[in-house]
């Protein structure tokens, strides 16, 4: 039988924070989100204490330092280095790997002859990324990538279990999804899962059972792959080579709100900036620009998402047209009246600077495209210095860099960031 | 002693800048001589670094170590992946801080200093030591 392995940091953000920290070995640590909004990440007992995921930071502030808690800003140069690390690693023990997330990879094991050999391989895995990089695994083995994802949740809820789960054996698998409820099912989201809900589904054992064409009929070849692979019929393949980046974006969340458009333009438009450089520093050229704003998701009164996309002639990497199409979006998409609390631009529908779709309708000559591209150079190359140049709908300053109070040092990328020992 | 983490290094994230000397395509006359020979620069990392994914860099703070050659202010190399023997010197954390001492298994377990001034660590029950690795080498810095 062929196996998978699914490797998955255990609270990873946190786990990386305690690395060169031994005195935190105990202490409850949550890693918060950019802007120093939410909380992303808790060790196991900042779990204990009921600190919930995504939970706006400033509501348990006060009970969770009170209690010893202790708290980081995201440092994601420590967590990419400590990521890099254990990808390595794992690169070194397989021949095929998928990278699946900055935590978690999914593992070939086409040279582990049975379910013996993977469980000691799973141990070996675990206890060697423990030592070399300090970091927490646990591992779920199944021949399927959707058990692989019920293993690791099994790892993750048995204590006691050495942090490896096998599922290989039909009974132990049915035994299993049958207290395992859908919505913990890989790929299986909240508004499928409530649809499920109302036909009687709730257990994985019971969408297992489920006959595959009325699957397909009534919801998706997607829900019907996950089907066959909760019956052990592998069907999602391991993707060994990561596609380019698909999209840029630049978003931020406001320290105040803001409901005049007047004021929210500027803002955009400094996004759109932010956005135009980091696509010329990718060599990509895109041709969809979309604009969102939002109020707070904990304002109850008065909630407003607003989104759209403006699809552009031909893709471009200037400014001005990502300007153009941005100020247009935000002028359709607005609403009086709205605390407005965050806002962004998303680029999409890249093709490489290099391979130029020329539009039929908008035919620049080579000689106007030359000076476009020059031009831009020119104002990268000047906001580069100290010298800054600024488009005219923008607010005239560089966006503000994300808030992190509380960020850790960068351990393992920087030569000057030393921690604060006695 | 104690210890400050500094940094890590792996070979591909190390500063390019080390020591490199290209020959540069001779765009006239005779082709340079030495092309024939060219070879890659001397890189520190591939002396002192066998296991990227496993080797931190650490900062020394104080001369409990200075008689075997670490000085205050060193940078160690500390791989992970080693097994830490009788004999090795190693970090390791004590008690919730990083400390670098020459490690002692027997007759018991003891965290030595390798300078008069300071007395051998013997490790109480109770006490929580954790050797983080071993330390391969030490790099003091003169200017």
């Amino acid at each position: 039988m062929r196996l998978l392995a699914l490797v998955d940091c255990d609270n990873f953000y946190a786990s990386c924070e305690r690395v060169f920290r031994p005195d935190l070995k105990q202490v409850p640590i949550v890693v918060l989100s950019n802007n120093d909004g939410c909380v992303i990440a808790r060790s196991k007992e900042a779990k204990a204490m009921g600190i919930k995921m995504g939970i706006p930071w400033f509501k348990v502030k006060k009970s969770y330092l009170a209690q010893g808690g202790k708290v980081f800003s995201s440092n994601f140069a420590l967590y990419g280095d400590l990521s890099k690390r254990v990808m390595s690693i794992l690169e070194g023990m397989v021949k095929k790997i998928e990278v699946y997330s900055i935590d978690e990879a999914f593992l070939d094991l086409q040279h582990v002859q049975n379910i013996n050999h993977a469980h000691e391989f799973g141990i070996y895995c675990r206890n060697t990324i423990r030592q070399w990089v300090g970091i927490p695994v646990r591992i779920g083995i199944a021949p399927t990538k959707t058990l692989t994802k019920v293993a690791s949740h099994v790892a993750k809820n048995t204590s006691g279990g050495m942090g490896v789960c096998c599922l290989s054996d039909q009974k132990d698998i049915a035994r299993i999804l049958k207290t395992l409820p859908i919505k913990e099912i890989w790929g299986i989201g909240h508004n499928l899962s409530r649809q499920l809900n109302q036909l009687g589904i709730y257990s994985a054992y019971e969408l297992m059972q489920m006959d595959i064409r009325l699957i397909r009929k009534k919801f998706s070849v997607v829900l019907e792959r996950t089907v066959r692979e909760l019956r052990g019929e592998s069907c999602i393949q391991i993707e060994d080579h990561c596609d380019p980046k698909k999209q840029i974006v630049v978003s931020r969340s406001f320290r105040g709100r803001i409901e005049n458009l007047s004021a929210l333009k500027p803002l955009i438009s400094n996004f759109a900036v932010r956005a135009g450089e980091k696509l010329r520093q990718e060599k990509q050229k895109c041709s969809q620009v979309s604009v969102f704003i939002s109020t707070s998701r904990f304002n109850q009164q008065l909630q407003y998402r607003g989104f759209d996309s403006f699809q552009l002639p031909c893709p471009v990497d200037d400014t001005r047209s990502i300007l153009m199409g941005a100020n247009k979006i935000l002028n359709t998409i607005f609403r009086k009246g709205y605390p407005y609390a965050k806002a962004g631009i998303l680029l999409s529908h890249f093709s490489h600077s290099t391979f130029l779709q020329k539009s039929l309708f908008e035919a620049k000559d080579q000689r106007h495209l030359k000076q476009d591209t020059n031009l831009m150079q020119t104002i990268d190359a000047l906001n580069d210095t100290q010298t800054q140049v600024y488009y005219a709908s923008q607010y005239p300053a560089r966006l503000s860099p994300i808030q992190k109070d509380m960020v850790s040092p960068k351990y393992t990328t920087n030569w000057w960031e030393l921690p604060t020992t006695k | 002693m104690t210890i400050n983490y500094l940094g890590s290094i792996s070979a591909n994230d190390l500063p390019a800048t080390f020591t490199k000397f290209f020959v540069e395509p001779v765009s006239v006359g005779f082709p340079s001589p030495a092309n024939d020979y060219l070879e890659s620069p001397i890189d520190l990392n591939q002396y002192l670094i066998k296991n990227g994914a496993a080797t931190f860099l650490v900062r020394v703070s104080g001369d409990s170590m200075l008689d075997a050659n670490i000085a205050d202010q060193a940078i160690l190399i500390v791989d992970r992946s080693l097994k830490p023997k009788h004999g090795s010197i190693v970090v390791a954390s004590l008690d919730g801080d990083f400390v670098c001492k020459r490690l002692q298994l027997k007759p018991r377990l003891c965290l030595l200093p390798e300078n008069s001034k300071y007395k051998p660590i013997y490790i109480q029950h109770g006490q929580d030591l954790d050797i983080m690795g071993t330390v391969t080498a030490a790099i003091n810095k003169f200017e």
